[in-house]
């Protein structure tokens, strides 16, 4: 093929990619944006394999064979629930993936010095190769560590230690150094190893510091991070649809970290080198609960949900994590059969990963239309007569509005306190990520049913049908 | 090609990006980054002249490390994707 036809192939999968991120605007469009997304790549792929200077296939088949299967199984046989550590995973790929390319591009250059295939090692490429190189690498690392948090393999909670600060800085420094070596001795693939790995070992500094209910921002982070990386390849490789094509997921990534930068009321600074937690001086959980909280029955609420007209559910990570979503579909299914209105609140930040909530309700075939975005809901809950809080904390604090002192303070939330009832259910009393009583819990019209997402959901079912014959 | 060229593609992607991924709703923000996350699998056609090229074993194994770990994000990302949204189609 002329290098003019594999350059147009090139532009219309570029393309593809574009068209395909635009359908993911709407649910009905997306399945369709998605494959065209999926076509772009193929025909990338297909047009790179008949390049001439290819003299072996049976690696690349392979590699094919061996990544495609796990991809695909792995794919299939996923949780739901889990997708935000496979999405951290494939994050962690795809960079590692960057800095190996770039890597033996490098290698490539030093050998093919004075030949007729020789690459220029400008300052221009040397540089791409260090960028692929140190976010590849930080990404895949960075990347490994948040999947061992998501997965419960390594505590959640965030590691901190005096110095860490100090220590982050002079790993940079020593990456700047090996980018100097790099361009001082440019047909070395030395120098670029050794950055990978120093890297490597920040990147792992970086992703420790950060846990639980920060992991959305961090998620979308190395989303950004994975594209950039392959962008640099682009750059390495003087390759047109890798520079669009990863820009494209740069811009995704960054998009979806401000977005959950916003919907906490932090800078994205604050989350990766800011300290979170350390509350002093606010109400003790005396002070905040003493004798107001009200424990409540499941029997109870399904009476409550029987009288009421309009229902809001607010999701959050808890019913995640007891796989709450297919009780409250059977909920939902026996109240709207009842002419009672559910709709679902959803908070930017609940759950793992942005979309976690409206991910897992779809699986349980809950209408995406009843899932309402925060701006969207909160003006109606004066209107609701029960909202039911499964499993989340911060995000319905009202304190984000009445303390300016608070560690949440202007953090946007959901109104929930404003209507008639609300029945929060949870496992116990203990604070969400903010490390901070909720006074809501204490609120005069607050009723707390103390357990398992899930088992509750399910008795509150029970007794609906009981009651409702 | 020149770098200069290369690198206003770069700068006119990254509006493009902004502006079609603005949209996106917050629906569908999972699926976006999975979605977006198969893209970046690109990294694979670089992969692929590594691994076929030859030029070096070194580079060849490079290479192919390089295309599976590529192709699991590309392959993988794709299809649980449309898993994921094939459970928002409207179920009348």
């Amino acid at each position: 093929m002329s290098p003019t036809l594999v350059n147009l192939a090139y532009l219309v999968a570029a393309c593809l990619f574009i068209i395909g991120l635009k359908g993911l605007s709407h649910p009905r469009t997306a399945v369709r944006g998605n494959l065209l997304g999926a076509i772009g790549m193929l025909i990338a792929v297909v047009v790179t394999l008949l390049d001439k200077h290819i003299i072996s296939y049976w690696l690349i088949f392979a590699g094919f064979i061996i990544g495609g299967g796990i991809g695909a199984v792995y794919a299939y046989k996923v949780k739901m629930t889990a997708m935000p550590q496979l999405v951290a995973l494939y994050n962690g790929f795809g960079g590692a993936a960057s800095l190996l390319v770039a890597g033996a591009v490098l290698y490539e250059a030093g050998v093919l010095r004075g030949t007729p295939q020789e690459i220029a090692l400008n300052a221009e490429f040397i540089l791409s190769v260090f960028a692929s190189g140190f976010i590849g690498s930080i990404t895949f690392t960075g990347s490994m560590i948040a999947f061992a948090k998501l997965q419960g393999l390594t505590k959640e909670t965030a590691v901190r230690y005096t110095g860490d600060q100090i220590v982050k800085i002079a790993l940079a420094v020593i990456t700047v150094i090996f980018a100097y070596l790099m361009l001082v001795y440019p047909g070395s693939s030395v120098p670029y190893w050794f950055m990978v790995m120093v890297a490597a070992v920040l990147g792992v500094l970086v992703t420790i510091p950060i846990g639980g209910a920060d992991m959305p921002v961090v998620i979308a982070l190395l989303n950004s991070l994975s594209g950039l990386a392959a962008a640099a390849t682009g750059f390495v490789l003087f390759n047109t649809v890798l520079i669009v094509a990863g820009t494209l997921v740069g811009a995704s990534g960054i998009i979806l970290s401000l977005i959950m930068c916003k919907a906490m009321n932090r800078s994205i600074t604050d989350v990766l080198f800011g300290t979170f937690g350390a509350v002093e001086g606010g109400p003790s959980d005396d002070e905040v609960y003493g004798g107001k909280v009200k424990a409540t029955s499941p029997e109870e609420v399904a009476m409550l949900l029987e009288g009421a007209r309009k229902v809001v559910v607010v999701p959050g990570y808890g019913m995640a994590v007891s796989q709450a979503q297919h009780a409250v579909r059977e909920l939902y299914d026996l109240l709207e059969a009842h002419g009672i209105i559910m709709e679902f609140g959803i908070h930017p930040v609940a759950g793992r990963m942005p979309g976690h909530m409206n991910v897992l309700l779809a699986e349980a075939d809950i209408p995406y239309d009843r899932m309402k975005e925060m701006d969207e809901i909160n003006p109606g809950f004066k209107q609701v007569d029960v909202s039911i809080v499964i499993g989340a904390n911060d995000v319905v604090n009202p304190v984000a509005r009445t303390d300016p002192k608070s560690p949440i303070a202007g953090m946007p939330i959901l109104d929930v306190d404003y209507s008639k009832t609300v029945v929060v259910i949870k496992r116990s009393l203990s604070p969400g990520f903010a490390g901070i009583p909720n006074p809501l819990f204490a609120a005069e019209n607050c009723l707390m049913l103390f357990g398992d997402a899930k088992k509750m959901v399910e008795q509150m079912v029970k007794s609906c049908k009981e009651d409702f014959g | 090609m020149d770098f200069m060229t290369i690198f206003t593609i770069f700068v006119l992607a990254s509006f493009v990006g902004f502006e079609v991924i603005s949209k996106v709703p917050p629906t569908l923000h999972t699926p976006l980054m999975s979605g977006s996350n198969a893209i970046s699998g690109i990294t694979l056609i670089g992969a692929i002249l590594s691994a076929g090229t030859q030029h070096t074993w070194l580079t060849a194994i490079l290479g192919f490390l390089a295309v599976v770990l590529a192709t699991i994000n590309a392959v993988g990302g794709f299809m649980v994707t449309h898993r994921m949204l094939e459970m928002f189609k409207r179920k009348d």
